[in-house]
């Protein structure tokens, strides 16, 4: 903050009070992000304080980025100026839940965790089964726009948010969409938000469809020699009528990430023996349903693995807890194992997987580098590069390997980002891939809700 | 033409009102001229007489285009909205004119762009599920199209046999089948579009999650007011293996939507749960002979769908539910044609009322599921109230309500009384929790309502949005925002008698 800083600070605690407003050399680090540390946290209480703090930085001119849980703020680049971190954690109530319309309002600092048991308790839930799911709230989650398997049936945020209160980079409070299922009053705003790393808002509060927690769930598992082998049985799988609720092909590399240290920090029951070998490829599929649908999906699962030459298959029931967990927190089991990890996500049509991972798989390893991949049935790849050092010489393989990947997913018709990577490294790595057409488009978005961009300025596609 | 002999008696006034409709009438020719160029004579419609058919939509709005155009091409509509532009003339585009809301009317004149002739599918990739459509593909050819494989478009508008893509992806459209399945939204990936600027642009990747802001979600359902859609990627979805439609019966409005309540609370999804009342189904067998009890309070149209073993299990449930709450009958379809008769009652429902009555106004309130019973009590108190016999025939799994109001447009009184009972009942909706389109859009209809749910702030951030793409308003003006003029203001003008069937221009029937 300025010189004028400290007066700022006191108007700020006159506006929220000064209990809310910390200046802790301790609290500013723990809101760092990429080592951009700012020079005040206030933690507001209710919508109308954060349309307050807002008015007050137009006025002041400063900047701001809101967090949660704090687990994603390294997604993206580092905010260009940050003034001040907005933690929204106090706004944390369930604002409203009506189990027989199966909806939900929440306020944005909500964990998703706590949500999930009140939603239990009606047999519901939320089907996001998200990265960092325990320190995770649910307008970080919407923000950061991160994925989880369950999307294979369900859907992302995008499918089942129906609408939400938001403070735009005025601080003008505004809201979006409703509370019922089905709606076209007005602009989709709230889609804009999504995954906009709170450029364009501060989300306030969001609006859900809850779900029936699926009863029974199952695992299966099936092991291949190849990548082609386990793309072969997502292909039949999309051609059959079954509609599981997830479907992932895994790396041989995983087998080992998903045993490791860093693994047992987010689950302490072990991993189920020989469901992953180290060197194979796996096609795990999650499914749910009464006695006769179990039956009939492992009978036909079991077909399916064979006829793409399956060398083993596993049935997860009791146990698939601790597997699945692992699936789910893939990213920081893989950010855990090392400090240089870099994460590529490419998003490329369902058939072309296997092209996209031969590309990524070639150009890491022509550049020496370890990898391991976590693909989503419907396109989605997590390419994980796991360097040995962070020196400038695995910088450049590494920057090589991901602007190889970034031509190989324009090629394919896809798109990629790199979401996570050593902050040193944000400078030379092409975080938001390749030069955007959209962006122009997108830029009038950005003037719109955030014409001064103190709203995460830089941050976004472009330095959005 | 204003004669001279008139000009020169007119006073000052009368004579700058004269040069300004001469000014204005040679503007029109030279655009006509230009237009006509561009498209050939065939591809512009001017007449008096031709323009008849494009002054309606589904909804009970009326509004006259300046002129009617046809581009072929995406080139054509950019050099349309060049000459727009030019001219300084609104320019509104329309798919087959089957909305519910006036979103494809040229409120205060303007080039209603129709894109009839852009109806080519490009593109189909079985492999991805995916398709790629110029907009005026009709909804159901798309469908039609793929079956073979096992596929289909999922939202499935009652108008799906009429209405286009395009329309559906500019209305967000739903159907009975979005229930489970989820609206034109959840199935669009990306789009060629024209700016009102003429600039072309790409948004949205066939593959999923594209990167910066989701500009598909905020161009999908924006009732052509950022821009002209030139090229649609869809998701196509498997069709289920099994389908089980049940026809249950009830003695009561009550039993019936307290069964939609049950089945709701206990977390089955139907792929579809559509209610009608007794008084629509009456005039639906007599139109459609599906096979609908005539003494009935109320049935519910259940389907359920997905794998043999999971969708029997369903219909079984379902069926249970319905008969605790007192229905008289549960029937199963026993196979594909019983099924289809079924469907063909609810889908026609509209045209079958359009027998009945000359005009009908229908509403598209949302409200939360659990206030299901009380909401469809209130709706036939609000009927009685202003005297109307107030049809219920609806997507009561997605609480989306569509109340018909029968009245005689002839009428001022009537309308005067419709427009009110239509307003308490979208009143009683909000006071539920809920919104005031599920579907139809807002247009030119609803949007006098848009103050009851939105602030003054509210609707100044979505205008500013509208205003960044579309920054003259040259675009589909008039829709959506609601105009300065004052809130509750009756836009709609009195209107001329239909006849008994649905406009012409809407070959099928509307969608609900």
């Amino acid at each position: 903050m300025s010189p004028a800083g400290a007066t700022s600070h006191s108007r700020l605690a006159d506006l929220v009070g000064s209990s809310r407003v910390s200046v802790e050399p301790e609290q500013l680090a723990s809101f760092e992000i990429d080592g951009v540390r700012p020079s005040a946290v206030i933690r507001p209480e209710s919508k109308a304080h954060v349309a307050e703090i807002v008015k007050f930085a137009v006025l002041d001119k400063l900047s701001l980025v809101a967090s949660g849980g704090r687990t994603k703020l390294n997604i993206g680049l580092p905010p260009w100026r940050y003034d001040l971190a907005v933690d929204m954690s106090a706004l944390n109530k369930i604002i409203a839940y009506d189990p027989g319309d199966l909806t939900l309002s929440v306020e944005a600092g909500a964990p998703l965790l706590n949500v999930s048991k009140s939603l239990a308790e009606y047999g519901q839930f939320l089907p996001l089964a998200v990265p960092f799911l325990r320190q995770t709230t649910l307008g970080g989650v919407v923000a950061s726009g991160v994925d989880g398997p369950l999307r294979q049936f369900y859907g992302t945020a995008r499918d089942f948010l129906l609408g939400m209160e938001f403070v735009t980079g005025e601080g003008i409070s505004a809201k979006s969409g409703g509370r019922v299922v089905k709606n076209v009053t007005g602009y989709d705003i709230h889609k804009l938000m999504i995954g906009s790393l709170g450029t364009l808002g501060i989300i306030t509060s969001l609006n859900f469809k809850t779900f029936p927690l699926p009863s029974d769930p199952r695992g299966f598992v099936a092991r291949f020699r190849s990548a082609a082998e386990a793309c072969d049985m997502r292909a039949r799988i999309a051609k059959s009528p079954l509609t599981p609720i997830t479907l992932e092909i895994l790396s041989p590399r995983c087998a080992e990430l998903f045993s490791s240290e860093a693994a047992s920090r987010f689950e302490t029951a072990p991993m189920p023996p020989n469901v992953l070998s180290p060197t194979e490829w796996a096609v795990t599929v999650g499914y749910a349903g009464n006695e006769k649908v179990l039956v009939r999906y492992e009978a036909d699962l079991r077909r399916i693995a064979q006829d793409s030459g399956a060398t083993n298959v596993t049935v997860l029931a009791e146990n698939l807890n601790a597997a699945w967990t692992r699936k789910r927190e893939f990213i920081p089991i893989a950010l855990g194992s090392s400090p240089a990890i870099v994460i590529v996500k490419m998003a490329v049509l369902p058939a072309r997987v296997n092209e996209a991972l031969s590309a990524a798989q070639q150009a890491a390893e022509s550049n020496s580098l370890s990898w391991a991949a976590l693909a989503r049935g419907l396109g989605i790849i997590y390419f994980v590069l796991l360097p040995a050092a962070q020196d400038d010489e695995t910088r450049k393989r590494v920057e090589n390997v991901t602007n190889a990947m970034h031509d190989a997913c324009e090629k394919l018709g896809g798109q990629s980002t790199i979401p996570y990577c050593p902050a040193a490294w944000k400078s030379n790595l092409k975080i938001w891939g390749p030069q955007n057409p959209g962006f122009p488009q997108m830029q009038k978005i950005k003037n719109v809700f955030d014409p001064l961009g103190i709203l995460s300025p830089g941050r976004f596609v472009g330095g959005l | 033409m204003v004669s001279l002999t008139a000009l020169a008696t007119a006073t000052y006034t009368d004579q700058q009102r004269a040069i300004r409709n001469s000014r204005a009438t040679r503007m029109k020719t030279e655009l006509l001229r230009d237009l006509k160029s561009l498209l050939g004579d065939a591809a512009v419609l001017h007449r008096s007489e031709e323009l008849l058919l494009y002054e309606y939509d589904g909804s009970v709005e009326i509004a006259r285009p300046t002129c009617v155009v046809f581009p072929r091409t995406t080139a054509e509509v950019q050099r349309i909205v060049q000459l727009a532009n030019q001219y300084q003339t609104p320019l509104i585009g329309r798919g087959a004119g089957t909305g519910l809301s006036g979103g494809a009317l040229a409120r205060n004149g303007g080039i209603l762009t129709v894109f009839s002739r852009m109806n080519r599918i490009l593109d189909i990739d079985l492999e991805n599920q995916r398709a790629t459509v110029q907009p005026g593909v009709v909804n159901s050819d798309l469908s039609a199209a793929v079956a073979h494989a096992g596929l289909h478009f999922a939202p499935d508008p009652s108008s799906q046999k009429a209405c286009t893509i395009g329309g559906n992806v500019s209305e967000n459209s739903g159907g009975p089948h979005t229930l489970a399945y989820g609206v034109t939204t959840n199935h669009t990936l990306s789009l060629e579009a024209v700016l009102p600027t003429g600039e072309l642009v790409r948004i949205g990747n066939s593959a999923l999650d594209p990167t910066g802001y989701d500009l598909m979600g905020l161009f999908v359902g924006s009732e052509g007011t950022l821009a002209l859609i030139t090229e649609i990627t869809v998701k196509l979805t498997r069709l289920p293996e099994t389908v089980k439609t049940l026809l249950a019966v009830f003695e009561t409005l009550d039993d019936a939507t307290e069964t939609v309540v049950d089945i709701t609370a206990r977390g089955i999804t139907p792929a579809a749960c559509e209610m009608l009342d007794g008084w629509t189904l009456r005039a639906v067998e007599a139109y459609v002979h599906a096979g609908f009890p005539l003494d009935c309070a109320a049935v519910l149209l259940l389907e359920v769908d997905g794998l043999k073993e999971a969708a029997e299990q369903h219909a079984e449930d379902v069926a249970e539910i319905c008969r605790k709450h007192h229905a008289r009958e549960v029937r199963v379809a026993r196979d594909a044609r019983e099924r289809d008769l079924l469907w063909k009652g609810r889908k026609n429902a509209f045209g079958a009322v359009g027998r009945l009555s000359s005009t009908y106004y229908v509403q598209d309130g949302v409200i939360p599921r659990t206030k299901l019973p009380a909401t469809l009590r209130h709706i036939n108190e609000i009927g009685t109230k202003y005297g109307f016999q107030i049809g219920n025939i609806f997507h009561a799994g997605d609480g989306n309500l569509h109340p018909l109001i029968l009245f005689d447009a002839r009428d001022q009184d009537q309308f005067r009384r419709v427009i009110a009972a239509s307003d308490e009942i979208i009143k009683f909706c909000i006071d539920m929790g809920g919104a005031i389109t599920g579907e139809h859009g807002v247009g030119m209809e609803k949007d006098r309502l848009m103050p009851l749910l939105f602030t003054e702030a509210e609707l100044g951030v979505m205008s500013r949005v509208r205003d960044a793409f579309n920054p003259d308003g040259l675009l589909n003006p008039d829709k959506i925002f609601p105009s300065k003029k004052g809130c509750g203001e009756i836009h709609i003008r009195s209107l001329p008698v239909r006849g008994t069937a649905p406009p012409a221009n809407s070959p099928g029937v509307p969608a609900a």
